[in-house]
């Protein structure tokens, strides 16, 4: 049976009719493997260019079309130590990347515009206090307006825009009072220019914009970098199936599957479509699909679900639309109606621009008619009133809380959790119930070595090592105890009985109890498997089964000891759900939950006023996280759940539920006092604009110093996370130099 | 003060170079991937012309 590998679905042609393909790579982590990388892969006959995005971690490889088969690549990656996967960026990476880049040419824009205003209007400003000539005066203004009127038209556009949209949709947001600042103060200008006043407001108008457009540029940078790494790993998961023509197997991306097409499902995959079983026989691992640890053992014609861990055997599968009342449709079905169901959550930012800006325009408006009835001329009267606009235009307020939530999601980026939901941190920090799945998330998604301190290491490091040339679920697991990840030259499979290879003379074994000649010994209960080895006369007996993910018992500890009310909702057995609830002194375990049993529990707690944080990583879990008040799942999530989690997690630790909470309620905390800040400015500045008492010198300093405040106050949200932060990246990108 | 007739335009020209000049090497992708910028130059392989791509 020959294999080939169609990489067709990421590879695009260029203009000048090479080919390119974009690979997310693991194992990049210092400087020295750029270089490498890229000369090794250069070197390979037929290509053009090889180039390394080191903050990414992807390589872009060009190569003329026939020249080089794309696999060599890969094979080259896995000589020098790396693994290479094709990646296809997602729509929504690229839809912020095009954003990124139009947010820093609008901030370009405003920021080359403000430098030259404020030269033009510092000079104004001392020749007003000397001797600078109307004339001269006239002139400087009237180059700023030529400066700001373009400039503005160009950077403001995303205020504009969304005040727009607000509008349309009869809503009011931040960028409503914003736009018509902004507005105000550049047409006000322009007409006070043209009748040779003192004042002008260019400057005033250009940096508002530029520290908004500060905020917002950094706000999604931040969310570019999560996109980034959250494609890798979805490009790590490797998302592929071997298709079976004829003879021929073809590995090909998941997404060109097409129903009826058959596949080949070898041991140690996961299942890539529904389908049934054309021919073949296994156990399969269904945990990330229903929660349920205990195998199932399967044959021809028995229906799968993707996602599932085919164990033992090869099989061959058909892929099949799932035909009604599977279990696919039932959390389809469900998770429509949790997210109908869902009240859309109002932004903090949003609830206080609904109520600032109505209290702003009427301040304006009253201001003008209390000058015009103490008698002052209209022009004089509505001068005043667009300066109390230009004055409370909200850019201490806007910066406020993206400020806060730029922080707070680079420290948790920092320390491995990744942030969907952009309102995910508010909502966060308003749990105060936490409720847990147990497949994947209490525990670990895949089984390790129970009894590896038990073990002589050095015998340890030689079965680990001989478990890395196999894709068995239970060799895998041993593998993970390897310290040098190479494996042996001349490791032989042999199907459905072992790995063995000539380690230091003798032959080393990892397999069944028969093929390592070990005397088979008693299952000690069902969901511990056993693997053995022997080499040189020396045996071993590893047990593997579901461990609890470290610092699981401290985490629930601590969010009990801050008065969150915790609960564990599983679909797996009783029997196996207890002991890790006792472990873990959680008091409230319910077992053997379907999906709508998990979701009508949520809505209960939801009905007692709880505000539900829910923790799953199951496709059973998916619709509970939608109709939870927040959600966090394992990047090992299955891919539906993750889409519908508010954050995701990096690493086996379960530390970061924690920290999560810790980071959102901090910044919560910071969001409210710079909020009370921005209020109190407003309050200290309203009276003095509307006696007529604000210069644009005083309006500048003010709108300046007030943001630069705000900024610093949501640096606070730098908290630092000693034990977690360094080792969660290192998952996604483990040392290799 | 006639020498602001010069000076304004000069003034403003400079800093239109400066803000094209920006914006270039934004389109050209050189902020594609800092973190690499930085370690790039450390190595000694500078004798292949680096090419400049946006990606």
């Amino acid at each position: 049976m020959s294999e080939v590998s169609d990489l067709s679905a990421f590879t695009h042609k260029r203009d000048d009719g090479t080919l390119e393909v974009q690979l997310a790579v693991e194992g990049v982590t210092c400087g020295a493997c750029i270089q490498r990388i890229e000369s090794a892969v250069r070197k390979l006959p037929g290509i053009v260019d090889a180039r390394l995005n080191f903050t990414d971690r992807r390589l872009n490889v060009t190569w003329r079309d026939g020249a080089l088969q794309p696999t060599r690549v890969f094979a080259e990656l896995v000589r020098l130590g790396y693994r290479g996967h094709p990646f296809q960026p997602l729509k929504a990476e690229e839809q912020e990347i095009t954003e990124t880049r139009f947010l820093m040419r609008c901030l370009a824009v405003a920021g080359f515009a403000a430098m030259n205003i404020m030269l033009l209007s510092v000079s104004v400003w001392s020749g007003n206090v000397t001797d600078i000539t109307p004339e001269t005066r006239d002139l400087f203004h009237w180059a700023s307006a030529l400066i700001a009127l373009p400039a503005a038209a160009y950077a403001g556009q995303p205020f504009f825009r969304s005040a727009l949209r607000a509008i349309r949709a009869r809503q009011l947001n931040m960028d409503v009072p914003i736009s018509l600042g902004v507005t105000l103060a550049l047409v006000m200008s322009v007409i006070e220019t043209a009748n040779h006043a003192t004042h002008a407001y260019f400057d005033s108008a250009i940096m508002l914009l530029f520290f908004l457009l500060c905020g917002r540029y950094l706000d999604h940078a931040v969310r570019r970098k999560t996109r980034a790494v959250a494609g890798n790993l979805a490009a790590l998961k490797a998302d592929v199936a071997h298709r079976l023509e004829g003879n021929e197997v073809t590995t090909v991306a998941i997404q060109m599957v097409r129903v009826g097409d058959r596949l080949l499902v070898r041991p140690g995959e996961r299942i890539p479509a529904d389908g049934v079983i054309l021919s073949g026989k296994s156990e399969i691992d269904e945990s990330l699909v229903t929660g349920e640890t205990a195998r199932r053992a399967i044959t021809i014609g028995a229906t799968i679900y993707s996602g599932s861990m085919n164990f033992s055997g090869a099989l061959t599968m058909r892929v099949m639309a799932a035909p009604g009342r599977t279990l696919l449709d039932e959390i389809e079905r469900l998770l429509d109606k949790s997210l109908a169901g869902k009240s859309r959550y109002i932004r903090l930012a949003d609830r206080v621009s609904r109520r600032y800006t109505p209290v702003v325009h009427l301040t304006a408006a009253l201001t003008a008619i209390g000058w015009l009835i103490a008698g002052a001329s209209l022009h004089d009267a509505v001068i005043t009133a667009i300066a109390v606009l230009i004055i409370t235009c909200p850019c201490a307020l806007a910066l406020a809380i993206p400020a806060v939530q730029v922080v707070a999601s680079g420290t948790l980026f920092r320390s491995g959790v990744m942030l969907n939901a952009p309102d995910a941190l508010e909502r966060l920090a308003e749990a105060d119930t936490v409720v847990f799945d147990k497949t994947g998330t209490l525990t670990l998604p895949e089984p390790h070595v129970d009894n590896a301190a038990a073990i002589d290491p050095a015998l340890l490091e030689i079965a680990a090592r001989l478990g890395l040339s196999s894709r068995h679920p239970l060799a895998v697991a041993v593998a993970q105890e390897a310290h040098i990840r190479l494996p042996y030259d001349g490791a032989v499979e042999e199907t459905g009985q072992g790995i063995r290879a000539v380690v230091d003379g003798h032959e080393a074994r990892l397999g069944s109890a028969a093929f390592c000649g070990v005397a088979s010994l008693q299952k000690t209960d069902a969901a511990t498997s056993t693997i053995c080895f022997s080499h040189n006369e020396r045996t071993a007996l590893f047990e593997i089964r579901q461990k609890l993910r470290p610092e699981a018992a401290r985490v629930v500890q601590a969010l009990a000891g801050m008065g969150f009310e915790i609960h564990i909702l599983s679909g797996d057995r009783p029997e196996a759900v207890q002991p890790v609830a006792d472990e873990l002194g959680i008091a409230n375990a319910h077992a053997g939950l379907k999906p709508a049993d998990k979701i009508a529990a949520i809505e209960a707690m939801k009905a007692a006023g709880k505000r539900v944080l829910m923790v799953g990583d199951g496709l059973n879990d998916a619709p509970a996280l939608a109709a939870a008040h927040v959600s966090l799942s394992p990047i090992s999530a299955a891919d539906l759940t993750q889409a519908h989690a508010d954050a995701m997690f990096i690493g086996d630790s379960l530390r970061p539920v924690l920290d999560t909470i810790a980071v959102a309620r901090r910044a919560r905390t910071l969001m409210w006092q710079s909020l009370a800040f921005a209020i109190g400015y407003n309050l200290v500045a309203v009276p003095l604009a509307a006696a007529g008492l604000v210069t644009p010198l005083i309006a500048a300093a003010a709108m300046s110093g007030s943001s630069i405040l705000v900024t610093l106050n949501a640096l606070r949200a730098r908290k630092r996370f000693h034990e977690a932060q360094a080792s969660s990246l290192n998952f996604v990108f483990p040392a290799c130099c | 003060m006639n020498v602001i007739i010069y000076l304004l335009p000069m003034a403003l020209g400079l800093g239109l170079v400066g803000l094209f000049a920006f914006l270039w090497s934004l389109r050209s992708g050189q902020y594609d991937d800092l973190d690499g910028a930085a370690l790039r130059v450390l190595s000694d392989d500078d004798v292949r012309r680096e090419q400049g791509r946006a990606s």
